[in-house]
């Protein structure tokens, strides 16, 4: 498809990319005006930033959200992986299609009917079990239902290009299915586990709707305290904290896009020079 | 069937199952319950509805109160109407600039293409909550989009943008526009060009081409892009919430503000289950059988 564009289609290009950008830079801006007003420029100011510091209320929601983020990713990398295996190597067996429909439901769920299932859940389980307690274990368990369902789409596709023949040597070669699975298998799809597990990550520090379903009174994650600031109006403080995770977000994900254009470009021109015949 | 049959393989199976069975399926199981429930001022705020008489007799309870409330409070008919037709409107203008986009980057020097999907995509890893208050910075009263337009002197009051419908659509066509551009570009980049090449040397003109050959060819891109932007947008809630105004009722809003305004589970109970049937449901089927469809 490679080939010339008319002015015309760059120009919408352009035009998209502006739109997706134009915000977020004008947000970084307004972080460094001294003025709390946001029309008027009171000049350059790290003010907030500092403030930042002090907010106590952001920084307990910040290491609360790191906490569920660390915990429901890790989860759901496990149960998602466990489930993907399941549904590729494994032609036939009882709940195969349920198992099927569980993974794939939460992708088109909107989240506040699985937030408010949840909580109905969480709310009978305490009634019956005395547990769980609403807080860190139900945010943690909601994270990786939802979570689940992008590692285990993400891993099957890895695995199902997996080159079979390899485990089976193994195989023939005296080693166990677990063995076999561990040492050629797993590394084989280890690129997607660590992608998924990064996405799930992600998702889990981004979610508002499901985490203000399940928490309760007690704790309130980062996108909550956010999301109760700025329902007020603009704060400045915001704009900060905002500016510091869209940077820090931004590097990361420049720096990994950067290891895999690099990697692949590598991977084209050593197939050249294998074509080609020089080295 | 013997042959295979391998205990292990449980161990693989089950914890999977296990845990999406009680944390995603029973749950709406106890919504169904819970939405025949009646509200109630106590811990947890509804009334039982399957419970044990004192002589051990299982006694139900069931009230089809909410149901007939949702028909017949016309909010609810309202919001979900409102909710289709943003969601619809919103995915058609992000299919209008989306696929030019992606027909650009697709037809960009292959060693450009990575970078450029990575523009693309790099909003979609922060925060969703925070791009759309950055949004909120532009449109605002007192915004960018208004100091810009009142300095040069283009207009003369400020545009009233917050709070009205075109808020929600551009929160919406903003936030989701990557996940348009994305499987487009994935099938326009597997188009083979020699099938233009054809329809040019059997007398086609570009338009035409585009029209007969590219565009249906892409297909699979457009329904797979617009699933991706309308399933989320008819069950959002951040973006009217934070965007829209009072009129902006979407039916994500209308179970929240019942939750968390009125205290009524039961009702937003109903309202969640009638969702499920109404939207949710069609989708899913509708999607298992595409799928289906793409496997054979």
């Amino acid at each position: 498809m490679e080939g010339r564009s008319s002015a015309a289609l760059l120009t919408v290009l352009f035009f998209g990319i502006a739109l997706l950008y134009l915000p977020i830079l004008v947000l970084i801006g307004y972080s460094f005006n001294a003025s709390p007003l946001v029309n008027v420029w009171g000049g350059f100011s790290l003010a907030w930033y500092g403030r930042l510091l002090h907010n106590r209320q952001l920084l307990e929601g910040a290491l609360l959200s790191l906490e569920v983020a660390l915990a429901a990713s890790t989860g759901a990398v496990v149960l998602g992986t466990l489930a993907a295996v399941a549904l590729v190597r494994f032609a036939r067996f009882p709940g195969r299609l349920l198992l099927t429909g569980m993974v794939n439901a939460p992708l088109v769920m909107p989240e506040i009917i699985t937030g408010i299932t949840q909580l109905l859940l969480f709310v009978s389980m305490v009634q019956l079990l005395s547990w769980p307690h609403r807080g860190f274990t139900t945010i943690v368990l909601s994270h990786i239902t939802f979570c689940t369902a992008y590692v285990t789409i993400t891993v099957q596709s890895r695995l199902q290009q997996a080159d079979r023949s390899l485990e089976e040597a193994a195989m023939d070669l005296g080693a166990s299915p677990a063995r076999a699975f561990l040492e050629i298998t797993l590394p084989i799809i280890a690129p997607a586990i660590i992608s998924s597990w990064l996405l799930c990550f992600t998702l889990s520090l981004d979610d508002l709707v499901i985490s203000s379903f399940v928490a309760g009174p007690g704790a309130s994650t980062l996108p909550m305290v956010i999301y109760s600031k700025v329902k007020l109006g603009v704060s400045p403080d915001i704009n900060a904290l905002a500016s510091l995770i869209v940077c820090a977000v931004g590097a990361c994900i420049l720096g990994a896009g950067y290891l895999m254009l690099r990697s692949d470009r590598r991977r084209a021109l050593e197939a050249q020079a294998a074509l080609t015949g020089r080295s | 069937m013997k042959s295979t049959w391998r205990p292990g393989r449980w161990l693989i199976i089950l914890p999977p199952l296990l845990f999406l069975l009680v944390f995603f399926l029973i749950p709406f199981a106890f919504a169904f319950k819970i939405s025949f429930a009646e509200a109630a001022p106590r811990v947890p705020p509804f009334t039982d509805v399957i419970s044990f008489t004192r002589d051990h007799h299982l006694q139900l309870s069931v009230s089809l109160g909410n149901y007939r409330y949702l028909l017949t409070d016309e909010v609810y008919a309202m919001a979900y109407l409102y909710s289709l037709r943003t969601a619809f409107f919103s995915t058609l203008i992000c299919l209008l600039l989306g696929y030019p986009m992606a027909y650009a980057i697709a037809r960009s020097p292959r060693s450009r293409q990575g970078l450029l999907l990575l523009i693309i995509m790099l909003p979609f890893w922060t925060s969703f909550l925070l791009r759309v208050y950055a949004l909120e910075g532009i449109i605002r009263d007192n915004g960018f989009l208004n100091t810009a337009l009142l300095h040069l002197g283009l207009i003369h009051h400020p545009l009233r943008i917050m709070r009205t419908s075109l808020a929600v659509y551009l929160g919406i066509i903003y936030s989701y526009l990557p996940f348009m551009v994305l499987p487009l570009f994935a099938t326009l980049e597997k188009l083979d060009p020699t099938l233009l090449e054809a329809a040019a040397d059997l007398g086609s003109t570009p338009r035409r081409a585009f029209l007969d050959v590219t565009l249906p060819l892409s297909l699979p891109g457009v329904i797979a892009g617009s699933m991706l932007v309308f399933i989320p947008a008819v069950g959002e809630f951040v973006i009217p919430s934070l965007l829209g105004g009072p009129n902006q009722l979407m039916i994500g809003r209308v179970l929240w503000d019942e939750f968390f305004g009125n205290h009524d589970w039961p009702v937003a109970s109903a309202v969640a289950i009638a969702f499920l049937l109404l939207l949710v449901g069609p989708i899913a089927i509708y999607q298992y059988y595409s799928v289906r469809q793409l496997d054979t």
